[in-house]
This record gives structure tokens, sequence and C-alpha cells, in this order.
């Protein structure tokens, strides 16, 4: 389609499209619309998953978040409104579980960019035990994954038990954390900033167990550059330090963006998001309030997306002014 | 200062006398060498731990009697061993049933999702045809839609499913699959299961990596495109299948989601692991009526082996399977 220069109408495009999947013309028999023919085939899986398992539930779902259900019937009344206001205004609990996550988020999501950053560069390095510390930092994938994060921070008992533990530990003064965040807020400096690097601090086992699969994408990033760059920076006199900002770090920061959206869309999908759980309670609770619950995933599904929006944006101007 | 300049200075002198030739230069260096190796080493030994150690604990754990857990001199090593845990947690999440049906049930999944992405990624890597550009923002889309979005009128359309109305005029009635094994089939095969917009992602930057001139030259000696695929294609991308094919086998083993939506019908490890708490109760009390109270410590300790037993068939899987993993997503994971 690409080498045809010359068309005669705007809709020449389309009808040329479809002359590709009709026979008895010109165009049919030409090999262009032969491959098209077979790559429409390749990919007609995916055309009929897509049509029919996702656009067609989005639709009912938009629906629905508009109407009131019965599930045993299987009807809908359309309500307007009703169910988004009732999420915002009537339901206890649900702005707050969003205000909640989406602070933890924002924390959550810089500190896996950085921390995974450091570990692809120090991963992409030679030492002794590399490939098992490799073999160490991906088993977060496997163990941070589907029921396993989420099963012990649902029961509600263990957030008393690790709340009991801590405070025992800070009478005791052994919790070393604590002792530094009390010693650096009381010397005045910055302190909002210490604290929310403290809060990073003490999720680090969060932050970890959920940055395997982007040190994977940051590693294909570093291991893309090719050798020879870093000779000639080397050769030009280059410290290590310089060509790890004038030529690392330039590369692999389109990266930032793709890791960025990934950890994003990681965070917001995982079973120990409270929002999720809510929704989940919402739905086959005593509420079983299908309508609420599809207005609240349409909530949560915006705030995801203005979220990605407003990183892509970030990132993309911050990368660019690098260049 | 590299090799070449022990001409200079000379292989048999010993360090000092080097360093005093090189004006300190050598010292510094190297001192400078062995504090980031050692600040490397221990950055990488305590991560390392934080990952390893709450296995290590669950073991450990697991192993313990009741008396063990309310004393406070034992952290680590238990003093009363004891295998009595691991049958009450099999009791509890009923043990060898669970685990074969997610073992084969994920096998089934996995496969169904690896050979569909498979072929829609190397449609879309190798072939022009009208549209394309739109429905490849349909599987970026597909990777950000949270399925959350779609899971309770995924719910509803599965209770009551139709195609195009074919299935009522002949049955006269809408069929339930839910509880069944077809909807997630159908989605498996349809690439709308966990994650696989990011299969056809991965796989799709394989397969452009790929020179074309390989296909080029199938083509013209002769093979169609069905023969140069299986041929030609997939021998190489053995690697990128079998790792998005691992991917795919772990995170099914380890879903609720899909299974707690679509295979109630079916006695699955994640979602009697994730019930496991609400069923304590009724397991420990004597009569059948009333429940008793668990402790704390002891339900964190079941909950914990739970987690353990679900972690282990896959962690040795990854040990045996690492290489590929590893290697293979390294060599060729996203590059854009």
């Amino acid at each position: 389609m690409k080498n045809r220069k010359y068309r005669e109408h705007w809709y020449s495009g389309i009808t040329e499209a479809i002359q590709m999947y009709v026979p008895g013309n010109r165009i049919y028999r030409t090999m262009e619309a032969r491959r098209a023919r077979i790559g429409t085939l390749f990919i007609l899986p995916f055309i009929i998953g897509f049509l029919a398992f996702m656009v067609r539930p989005l639709i009912t779902s938009l629906e629905m978040s508009f109407s009131k259900v019965n599930v045993v019937a299987g009807t809908m009344t359309p309500v307007k409104f009703d169910n988004y206001s009732y999420a915002f205004v009537a339901d206890p609990d649900f702005n707050r579980l969003l205000v909640n996550e989406i602070g933890r988020m924002a924390i959550n999501v810089i500190a896996t960019l950085v921390l995974s950053f450091v570990i692809a560069v120090i991963l992409n390095q030679n030492f002794k035990g590399r490939t098992l510390c490799r073999v160490i930092f991906f088993l977060p994938v496997i163990l941070s994954s589907g029921v396993l994060p989420g099963i012990e921070k649902q029961n509600q008992f263990f957030n008393l038990m690790t709340s009991i533990s801590e405070s025992v530990n800070e009478s005791s003064g052994v919790n070393l954390s604590m002792a530094l965040q009390n010693l650096l807020s009381v010397s005045g400096v910055a302190g909002e900033v210490f604290d929310v690097i403290f809060q990073m601090i003490d999720a680090i086992y969060d932050i970890v167990m959920a940055s395997g699969i982007q040190i994977i994408i940051f590693l294909s990033g570093l291991q893309s550059i090719s050798p020879s760059l870093y000779e000639a920076a080397d050769v030009e006199g280059c410290s290590a330090w310089e060509s790890f900002w004038k030529i690392t770090f330039p590369m692999v920061s389109p990266l930032l963006l793709v890791n960025c959206i990934y950890t994003i869309i990681d965070f917001f999908m995982k079973n120990d998001n409270q929002v999720v759980e809510h929704i989940n309670n919402v739905m086959y609770g005593t509420q079983m309030d299908f309508g609420v619950a599809s207005a609240q995933s349409w909530i949560y599904f915006g705030v995801a997306l203005i979220f990605i929006g407003i990183s892509t944006f970030i990132i993309t101007r911050a990368v660019k002014s690098y260049e | 200062m590299s090799k070449g300049n022990t001409i200079f200075i000379g292989e048999n002198k010993n360090f000092w006398e080097r360093n005093r030739r090189s004006g300190g230069y050598l010292l510094k260096r190297r001192a400078g060498q062995i504090a980031i190796s050692v600040i490397r080493g221990l950055l990488m030994f305590g991560l390392c731990f934080m990952i390893i150690q709450p296995l290590i604990t669950r073991f450990s754990l697991s192993l313990m009697g009741e008396q063990d857990m309310y004393d406070s001199t034992i952290r680590l090593l238990p003093r009363h061993v004891t295998l009595d845990n691991y049958r009450i947690v099999a009791d509890l999440t009923i043990l060898p049933t669970s685990m074969i049906n997610t073992a084969w049930i994920s096998l089934l999944m996995s496969l169904c999702q690896v050979v569909s992405t498979t072929l829609v990624a190397y449609g879309f890597a190798r072939f022009e045809f009208p549209l394309k550009k739109f429905w490849f923002a349909c599987v970026v889309l597909l990777i950000i839609i949270p399925p959350q979005t779609i899971q309770t009128s995924l719910f509803l359309y599965f209770s009551h499913f139709d195609i195009f109305g074919i299935i009522k005029a002949i049955k006269g009635s809408e069929i339930n699959l839910r509880g069944s094994l077809w909807p997630y089939t159908m989605m498996g095969l349809t690439c709308m299961g966990l994650k696989n917009g990011l299969y056809i992602y991965m796989m799709r930057q394989y397969f452009r990596s790929v020179p074309v001139s390989l296909e080029e030259a199938a083509y013209v000696d002769g093979c169609g495109t069905m023969h140069t695929f299986l041929k030609i294609m997939l021998p190489d991308a053995v690697p990128t299948i079998a790792s998005c094919f691992l991917f795919s086998f772990v995170w099914q083993w380890t879903d609720l989601f899909y299974t707690r939506n679509f295979l109630t019908g079916y006695t699955v490890y994640s979602r009697e692991l994730s019930a496991m708490v609400s069923k304590m109760g009724k397991y420990f009390s004597q009569s059948a009526t009333e429940t008793v109270t668990v402790p704390l410590g002891r339900q964190m300790q079941l909950i914990g082996i739970g987690v353990f037993v679900c972690c282990v068939p896959l962690i040795i899987l990854y040990c045996f399977t690492q290489k590929t993993f590893v290697q293979s997503l390294v060599m060729t994971g996203s590059k854009e």
C-alpha cells in the first residue's frame, strides 16, 4: 500500500484495502494483496478475541456502570450517573482507598524505576557470582505474582501483628531506620522529603519484589549498547562516571517510559491493591452490586490512564531535553 | 592505564615499585576498585538476602511445632521438628487434587496462549495489511486495560453465553459457561489471557530482529508462507517462545483473577490458598457446627506454609530453566 504514490480520491485507500480481500479484481491477484490476506489470517485470533472478549465486555461494562444490574435475571435498568455519585459520595471507603493507593503508587513507581535501573547497571558489570545474582533477582517474577503478594496482607491479623512488632522495636530502640529518621527529623532538614525517602526505605521489600521485569527490560537495553562507544569514550579520556551519564543514561532513558508504564499498570493490577480488593468485595460480597463495581473500576481505569498520560508527558519531555 | 603499560613498568616488579613509578596512581585506582566491589558485594548480598529470606523463614516455620511458635528463644531453628503442619495445610487446600488441577490447567492455558500469541506476533512483525497500525494499537491497549474493568461484564457474558443468538435458536436458552474450562480456553486461544498483550509485544520484537533475507531465501527456494514460518522462523524463536511459555505458566499457576472468575468448577490451588484462613476455624474445631478462633501466630504459620508449597514447584522449574528464562529475555527483551 505504501508504494502507491497516486490516489484519485480520499476513499481509494479504503476501496483498495477492500479489494485486497474480495476476489475477482486486479488488486486481489497481486503479491501484496496475498501477503496482506495471509497477515490478516495470522492476526485473526487476536481480532476475534479483541472484539469478542475485550470490546464487547468493555461496552457492556460501560453500560453497566450507568445502570442498576440484576445478576440473577441478567437485566439492566439505566440509572444515569447514580453509580458514579454513589462511588464518590456514598461509599465510605472508596475515596479514601483510591487516594491512599495513588499516593503509594507515586512513591513506589519512582522508587522502582531508580532501584531497578541501579540493579540493572550493577548486574550488567562483570563480577563473581553475577549469574547467581541474576537468578535471584528474577525470582520475584515468580514470588510476587498472582495470589502470593496479597495473601498475607489480606489477613487483617497480620497487619495487627506487624504494627505490634514495630512498636516493640521502637521501644527497644533496635530499629535503625527509625532512629535515623528521628535524628534527621529533629535536625529539621527538609522534613517532608525525608518522610518520603523513609517511606521508600520501609517499602523496599515490596519495591524489590515488584521490579523483576523492570530489571530485565533495563538490562536488555544496557546490553544493546555497543561496547565501542565506551571504548571511544575511554580513549578520549572519559571517566567511568562521565561515560555513565553521557552514554549509558541517554541510551537507556527511552526504556524509562516503557518501564514507567509497566510499573504503573502492574501496580494498578496487583492483588494486594486495596482498591482492587474493595471492588471485588462490592462485586462478590454481600452487596453483589455489579453496577457500582463497574463504575468504580472505570473510575480506577480512568485514574490509571491519567497517570500513564502524565508520566508519558513528563518522561518524553525530559528525555527530549536530554538529547 | 591498560595492560599495554606493563611494557614500561615491568611485569616482574612488585606492586609498590609499580605504584611508585606511576606516581601513586596505581594505588588509588586499586583502592577505588576494591571499594566499589565491596560496596557492590554488600548491596547485592543485602538485596539477594532480602529476596531469599522469606523463603527460608517460611521453610523453618513450616517445621516448627505449635509450641515453638510461642517460645521467644526460638528464631529460626525449630526445637520440635514436625511434619504435621504440612498435613494440615494439605487438608485445608485439598492438596493433591488442587495441585494436579493447577498443573494441567496452567499447562493447557499457557500452551493455548503461546500458540496464539506466536502466530499473532509473527503476523504483526512480518506482514503489511490494512489497519495494521490500528490493530497494534489495540495490542497496546490490551496491555494497558486492567482486566478488573471488564471483569463484571465478562462474568455476566459467560453466565449467559451466546454467539449471535445461534445457541438460543438451537437449545432454546443461553448456556451458562461459568465454572467450565471453555471461557478461559477461548480467551487463551484468542490472545485474551493473562498479560497476553505483553507476550505479543515481546515476540514481535524478537521476530522483527530476525533478518528478512532468511525468509526471502526460503520463498525463492519455493517454500510457502506456513512452511517458512514453521521451518525457518520457529526453530530460531524457541528460546523466546520458551520464556513466554514459562512466564505464562508461572503467572497462570499463581493467578487468582481468572480462576476466581471462570474456573469456579475446578479445585485450583490459588483459590484454595486464598480461602484458607476462612476454613481454618472450622477445621480446628471439634464439632461440625461451631468454629474456633485460631491463634494468630498459628494462622500466619499455616498461610506461610501454603505460600511456600505454592512456590516450591515453580522454584524447581525455574532452577532448571533459568538459563532460558534469563538469557533469552536479556538478549531479546523489549528493545525499542
